[in-house]
């Protein structure tokens, strides 16, 4: 349904494409095309369906999988930690009561919901996708409306399809240029982040956009998207293109034949119209970017690889001069020291953010030929048994193994601390994930986000480092 | 969610201000998958003793107390955590009702949402209905929501405001999800537009 005719932007196109209703005071009833489903934040929902009598409405657009909770160890044994067994169990008959499609634990399928949900050509462009999860931001990579929700929201999503939204403002974030060796779709985000700060897309939806956007592949793009969070943004978005089409074509639940022809020139008109007037815009140059890395506890501490720690004296705000201290605190590091040359304990390279095929071919790219360094514990946790799969058809389990690597089964892993990979108090960890929150990893923790590739450097060298330096001349 | 239209029950007195939700349910059962089972840990800390018996003192471990489905307390209760299991332990216990002079926002919110009806009325008069309560099993409350009175055990009835809307969707027993319902023809004609026929259906077959 259009509401005027003057230009709209990508959002709001997918926005009133999906108005069911439009109430008094401006609230619309929006419907959601793809409800995914996970262990967590789903068993009040069809609890309150069953005290309720009510069917979950479409179950044929609802997934269901089990990631937080799963262990990436020997999956033949059972699930020791009797609450996280207890979540799983409860999903499963909760997707067996309510008909909703499953993909169990022992299913090569399965894995991260916002790693399963692209590549099994679930998540479309110009769908409205909605999950009990932060970071379902990841799915606007594929050029569709994708955001978090709350217990209460995913009761109300099973139970009418639809919920109760008012719109977002409206961002952009141009990033125009070519970016320079080692740097990655994640160096762009987070110095995204570093530039707009975690508030600064709070209200609003981004849309990512410009000529270093359009160059990356779709896991670059969901890496961007993955992390608008962080940004404090409801959603992010790319606007499908030629990359997205050909990544959909084929997927296991993406259309097929004529309908897919159909949804082609349904998703070629979704982009923003010249002229869209947007609320926020921010541009960077792609050439500014470096490989980066967090020092801090907020994914906005964020600095250039070669790059300084900050110190409390370098902020007037009495407020922020004792929030870095705190975090140096935290972290167990020295103000104006260098970043790189930090020795680390752990490195892991997983989660929704970076644990797809991309991501685990850059990262096979820096081991290749290379041992882990002594004292470092190093982890690769693909993002889904389809990843994991395909990593293996090419060799990539053989690289990382010969070097000293975990090669482990597909789940949220050491991304938080609710499964049994956790960092122990005070260990270091260069981690691919998204939150470098106090504890996130394990109580005492301390993480430094960085790519894959950095975090393939650290494990090979034993300390943060420099990505560009191990980067060899392609043969 | 259950109607509430009118509801006569036992009350049970709770003279304490600032009742929060931690004392309400302790974090330690929010580890929990079901917004049901909470009733036997509501107020777990002034309930049972460290053994797990109850404490005679507690209100509601006292006769006919045990089985009130009214409260009548003091001033800002709920205040604390956000915690949506709080009105989910009242209710599970069988709560459907609360009676206070103020309430923290939120809980206040909570309380609509799960079929709970919290009512405020001026210090004097909680007071009062709390003396009511006080005289045991003989002397239950009548609280009526489409006529907004609460009736004593006298006779006597004293009026109550509330939200207009809330009151239509308590009566009604509608909650948000309720409310969208009644909009399921939109709701209809929206699926089965001619425009959204490429967006395909996954099915349980094509999942396995
Ligand atoms: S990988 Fe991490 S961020 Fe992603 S869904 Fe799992 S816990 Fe959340």
């Amino acid at each position: 349904m259009q509401v005027s005719n003057s230009p709209r932007t990508l959002f709001d196109k997918i926005w009133d494409d999906h108005i069911v209703e439009r109430l008094e005071d401006g609230t619309c009833i929006l419907y959601i095309d793809r409800h995914l489903v996970h262990e967590v934040t789903s068993p009040q929902a069809f609890e309150g369906l069953r005290l309720a009598g009510r069917p979950v409405r479409r179950p044929d657009a609802t997934v269901a999988v089990v990631d937080h909770n799963v262990p990436t160890s020997d999956r033949s044994k059972p699930i020791e930690e009797p609450e996280s067994r207890l979540q799983i169990e409860t999903l499963e008959r909760n997707v067996a009561e309510f008909g909703v499609p499953y993909f169990p634990l022992l299913s090569a399928s399965q894995g991260i919901v916002h790693v399963v949900g692209p590549e099994q050509g679930i998540s479309l462009p110009g769908m409205t996708i909605v999950c009990g999860d932060s970071h379902t931001s990841t799915h606007g990579a594929m050029g569709s409306l994708a955001f978090g929700i709350g217990t209460s929201e995913v009761e109300h999503v099973l139970a009418t399809q639809t919920l109760l939204q008012r719109p977002a403002k409206n961002m952009r974030v141009f990033v125009e240029g070519k970016t320079g060796v080692g740097v990655t779709a994640k160096d762009i985000m987070l110095a995204i982040i570093g530039r707009i700060g975690t508030a600064g897309g709070t209200g609003h939806v981004i849309e990512f956009a410009g000529s270093a956007i359009r160059d990356l592949d779709m896991a670059g793009r969901m890496t961007l998207c993955n992390m608008s969070i962080e940004a404090g943004a409801r959603a992010g978005l790319v606007s499908p293109d030629e990359t997205t089409f050909s990544y959909v074509k084929g997927r296991p639940f993406a259309p097929k034949g004529e309908a897919f022809e159909q949804a082609c020139a349904y998703w070629r008109t979704l982009a923003s119209d010249d002229g869209a007037h947007f609320d926020t815009e921010v541009t960077l140059r792609a050439e500014d970017i470096v490989p980066s890395i967090t020092w801090g506890n907020s994914p906005q501490d964020v600095l250039p690889v070669d790059g300084i720690i900050p110190s409390p004296a370098d902020f007037k705000d009495p407020a922020q001069a004792a929030q870095v201290q705190r975090a140096l605190d935290y972290m167990g590091l020295e103000a104006g020291q260098k970043i790189a040359g930090t020795p680390v304990d752990v490195v892991f390279i997983g989660s929704c953010t970076n644990s797809r095929i991309e991501d685990l071919r850059s990262a096979a790219d820096i081991v290749r030929g290379r041992h882990v360094a002594p004292n470092v514990r190093a982890m690769i946790v693909p993002g889904s048994g389809l990843v994991k799969r395909e990593a293996e058809a090419e060799g990539l389990d053989k690289i990382f193994l010969d070097a000293g690597f975990e090669w482990r089964e597909a789940g949220c892993s050491m991304c938080l601390g609710m499964n049994p990979d956790r960092l122990t108090p005070g260990q270091r960890c260069a981690s691919t994930s998204n939150r470098n929150f106090e504890g996130r990893q394990g109580p005492g923790g301390r993480t430094h986000l960085c790519s894959p590739a950095m975090a393939a450097a650290a494990a090979v060298t034993g300390v943060l480092c420099d990505v560009r330096e191990l980067i060899r001349e392609p043969v | 969610m259950d109607k509430f239209t009118q509801l006569t029950a036992i009350a049970a007195p709770m003279p304490n201000e600032n009742i929060d939700t931690d004392q309400i349910i302790p974090a330690r059962f929010l580890k929990t998958i079901l917004r049901t089972g909470l009733g036997k840990n509501a107020f777990a800390a002034q309930r049972y003793d460290g053994n797990g018996a109850e404490r005679p003192e507690f209100v509601l471990n006292q006769e006919p107390y045990r089985h009130a489905e009214i409260l009548i307390t003091l001033d800002n209760f709920g205040c604390g955590s956000s915690r949506e299991h709080a009105p989910w332990a009242l209710l599970d216990f069988g709560i459907r009702c609360v009676i206070a002079p103020s309430f923290a926002d939120i809980f206040h919110n909570n309380c609509f949402k799960n079929g709970i009806l919290p009512i405020r009325l001026p210090r004097e008069i909680c007071e009062m209905l709390m003396d009511d309560a006080r005289q045991g099993s003989n002397s239950r409350l009548t609280v009526d929501l489409e006529k907004q009175v609460i009736i004593r055990p006298d006779g006597e009835t004293v009026s109550f405001d509330v939200d207009p809307f809330r009151r239509h969707l308590l009566l009604e027993g509608l909650d948000d999800i309720g409310q969208t319902m009644a909009h399921d023809d939109a709701i209809n004609t929206f699926e089965h537009q001619a425009s959204r026929a490429w967006v395909p259906s996954i099915t349980m077959e094509t999942t396995k």
